[in-house]
């Protein structure tokens, strides 16, 4: 019911990738992650690995939108009838 | 360590928010009858009411609480996934759920009623409305000092705040809006918590450095030492842990706690149904790892990059921090020290602030272990999204226990005993109404945790008492058509008195007689830890729930088998699990989840 889900998901995300991501690249080489994450930009990495996630979810709800279209033109009799267990 | 958030990390939060609202505001005008709003119209796809039925059971007290028994126990707290879980899960998928979704019950209690009778259906009914609003008041206590202790955030801000969210979206769009921010939260918190299992392990040397600095081989092993409780840190043997955990106490909460069912009553087929928690146990299986890892870490890194103490930012945090565990400004200046404590675990302090020490030893607070990862290994940016998925495990918790809460509310005790036959649009605002004031008593409870910490622990051991026989009725409802009303309604009683009783004539090892037992005045036996008292109190509550329900049924006349259709295993027809490929049908996934298990369980042993 309602909207699918992978829009906010892969909005979301993909927010969060381009943010964290943009972060990690202005502060790259910082003091900051000799101090935390061993010297690894995780800011940056994690950043560009949450955009594709957020962007591959997307991708899927655009696809996915296209199949209940067609679902949807089914004759609705036949697919209640499957849902019940007799 | 006050660490100080970047505006990066507000940022993500902020957008975190934003989105968890406005799923709840676009749904809302899908929210037509009580069964929307209720059981999502049971139109929600298999593979979305899985990873609910997952996330709400992933509470903080999972992602915390694994974390901290990770430290104390190690691997061996995989248990609580691997025995403690999944084969329950697999259980409810393949044999209850053509009761529950097939007998079109809109909620545990109801599946009750149609099965035995009124008074089984309200003692259930009554215990669980009380136990769910209490235990998300407990959450929410948990959260609200977790953040105060860790960021300096102010408690009641943090309480009404995340009160004030997870009641904006589940009035506006009901079950639909949980669960969609269920999905939302699981990835969150996979996403969230990868990168820190990844630096940790990094950090110590991948597993055989962790096992090396562990030292302990009882801590990386899950049942090498469970011949006996001296042998491992959590003090139990197999046999206990098996039955206690692995049977009772598990099956008991993933096979009749409405929270998790009632996502798999909101799918959109039984096939979807009988998925559903079949989908859920991939991803549960690979928690372990995520969840119980961190905790294991914080225990042997050094907290020398901390200085020894956790303060503000870089100038401050500057002199002499190699080794330094003697800089210890605690409450001054509002940081956590590490000083006593255990790698980057901090001690526990008492009231004066001093570290607390028990039997000569630190005792340590464990529950800080995750989130102290979370401050050590991530810079701001990635610290926001930490913080956010820790936030979201609280959340997610609570918006599970508020659908739960206002269902029950509205269809057992409002229309069971109040108002029986008004609209369905009065049922409808009932429900908002419900998520209100259950929301309001929620956070009332928090405050008394706050004040009252033993009273905490007496409702979490009362409703322990209450949750133990439950599967044992179940069971004979579902596959006993001999089971009766009069049967049941005894047995849970019988069963919930026989924990009582066990709890008050036991102690577990160094502890004196009130909330841990021994209340009876006579103290039997004595288990090697409190954890081998709960596997046992567990053991005989069941136990005796089942006896009882069998000899009283036998005395009583059973309904004719004509109204017991679709409610016992006898009497339905088997499910068909037509239109799907083989790799999708219950059955298989079942078969994969199972083997996986027993690789797992194989590796880790």
């Amino acid at each position: 019911m309602g909207f699918d889900i992978r829009l906010p998901i892969g909005m979301m995300f993909s927010v969060f990738g381009v943010l964290v991501g943009g972060y990690g690249a202005a502060t790259r080489g910082g003091e900051m992650y000799t101090r935390h994450s061993l010297g690894i930009n995780v800011n940056l990495w994690w950043g560009i690995v949450m955009l594709m996630f957020g962007v591959g979810m997307l991708l899927l709800a655009r696809r996915g939108s296209s199949a209940v279209r067609k679902a949807a033109s089914r004759p609705a009799a036949e697919s209640l009838k499957d849902r019940i267990v007799k | 360590m006050r660490p100080h958030p970047h505006w990066v990390d507000y940022s993500v939060i902020g957008i975190y928010f934003t989105f968890v609202l406005g799923i709840g505001f676009v749904l809302k005008k899908y929210m037509k009858t009580s069964t929307d709003f209720f059981l999502s119209g049971r139109s929600i796809p298999a593979w979305i009411t899985g990873l609910a039925f997952l996330s709400a059971n992933l509470g903080a007290q999972e992602v915390i609480g694994m974390g901290a028994s990770g430290a104390k126990y190690g691997i061996a707290t995989s248990h609580f996934y691997w025995v403690g879980a999944i084969p329950a899960m697999v259980f409810v998928g393949i044999f209850m759920m053509p009761f529950y979704y097939g007998s079109r019950a809109r909620s545990v209690p109801e599946y009750l009623k149609l099965r035995f009778d009124e008074k089984t259906r309200g003692l259930n009914a009554i215990s669980f409305a009380v136990m769910t609003v209490f235990s998300s008041g407990v959450s929410m206590y948990a959260m609200g000092k977790l953040l105060q202790l860790l960021l300096g955030w102010n408690f009641n801000a943090a309480i009404i705040v995340s009160a004030l969210i997870v009641l904006a979206y589940t009035f506006l769009g009901g079950l639909t809006s949980a669960i969609y921010n269920e999905v939302l939260q699981f990835f969150l918190i996979v996403i969230g918590f990868i990168p820190l299992v990844f630096l940790g392990l990094k950090d110590v040397g991948g597993w055989d450095g962790l096992k090396t600095r562990i030292g302990n081989d009882a801590m990386v092993h899950s049942w090498k030492y469970l011949g006996s409780p001296s042998a491992n840190p959590m003090g139990v043997e197999w046999f206990g842990m098996l039955m206690g955990l692995g049977f009772v106490l598990s099956f008991g909460y993933w096979c009749t706690d409405f929270l998790v069912v009632q996502r798999a009553m909101a799918a959109d087929s039984m096939t979807s149904a009988r998925r559903t928690p079949l989908i859920a146990a991939f991803p549960k299986m690979l928690f372990p790892f995520l969840v119980i890892l961190p905790g294991m870490i914080a225990g042997v890194v050094s907290a020398e990059s901390m200085g020894g103490s956790i303060s503000g930012d870089v100038s401050a945090n500057v002199p002499a921090s190699a080794g330094a565990a003697s800089v210890a400004q605690p409450a001054a200046s509002g940081g956590i020290s590490l000083e006593g404590g255990k790698g980057i675990i901090p001690p526990k302090l008492d009231e004066s602030g001093k570290p607390l020490i028990k039997d000569g030893k630190t005792v340590l607070d464990y529950d800080l272990a995750t989130p102290m990862m979370l401050v050590r290994y991530f810079p701001s940016g990635l610290l926001g999204l930490g913080l956010c998925a820790l936030m979201a495990s609280f959340m997610s918790g609570m918006a599970g226990n508020t659908t739960a809460f206002n269902s029950v509310w509205t269809y057992d005790i409002y229309q069971g005993y109040i108002n029986k036959s008004a609209s369905d649009q009065h049922y409808l605002w009932m429900g908002r109404a419900a998520t209100v004031f259950g929301l309001t008593i929620s956070v009332a409870a928090a405050y008394v945790a706050r004040e009252f910490n033993n009273i905490m622990d007496v409702l979490q051991l009362v409703f322990a008492f209450v949750n133990a026989p439950l599967f044992a009725t179940f069971l004979l409802g579902m596959f006993w058509k001999r089971a009766t009303g009069n049967g049941a309604f005894c047995g849970l009683l019988g069963g919930t008195a026989a924990a009582a009783v066990h709890h008050g004539l036991t102690l577990p090892a160094g502890s004196g007689p009130g909330v841990k037992g021994g209340f009876l005045g006579l103290v039997v036996h004595r288990y090697p830890s409190e954890m081998a008292q709960n596997f046992w109190t567990a053991i005989f509550a069941w136990t005796t729930c089942f006896t009882v329900t069998i000899l009283i049924s036998l005395l009583t006349k059973p309904r004719p088998d004509a109204e017991l259709k679709g409610l016992v295993y006898a009497l339905t027809a088997r499910p068909k699990d037509e239109g799907l490929s083989w790799y999708q049908k219950p059955a298989v996934l079942a078969v994969v989840v199972l083997t996986v298990l027993v690789v797992l369980n194989w590796v880790f042993w």
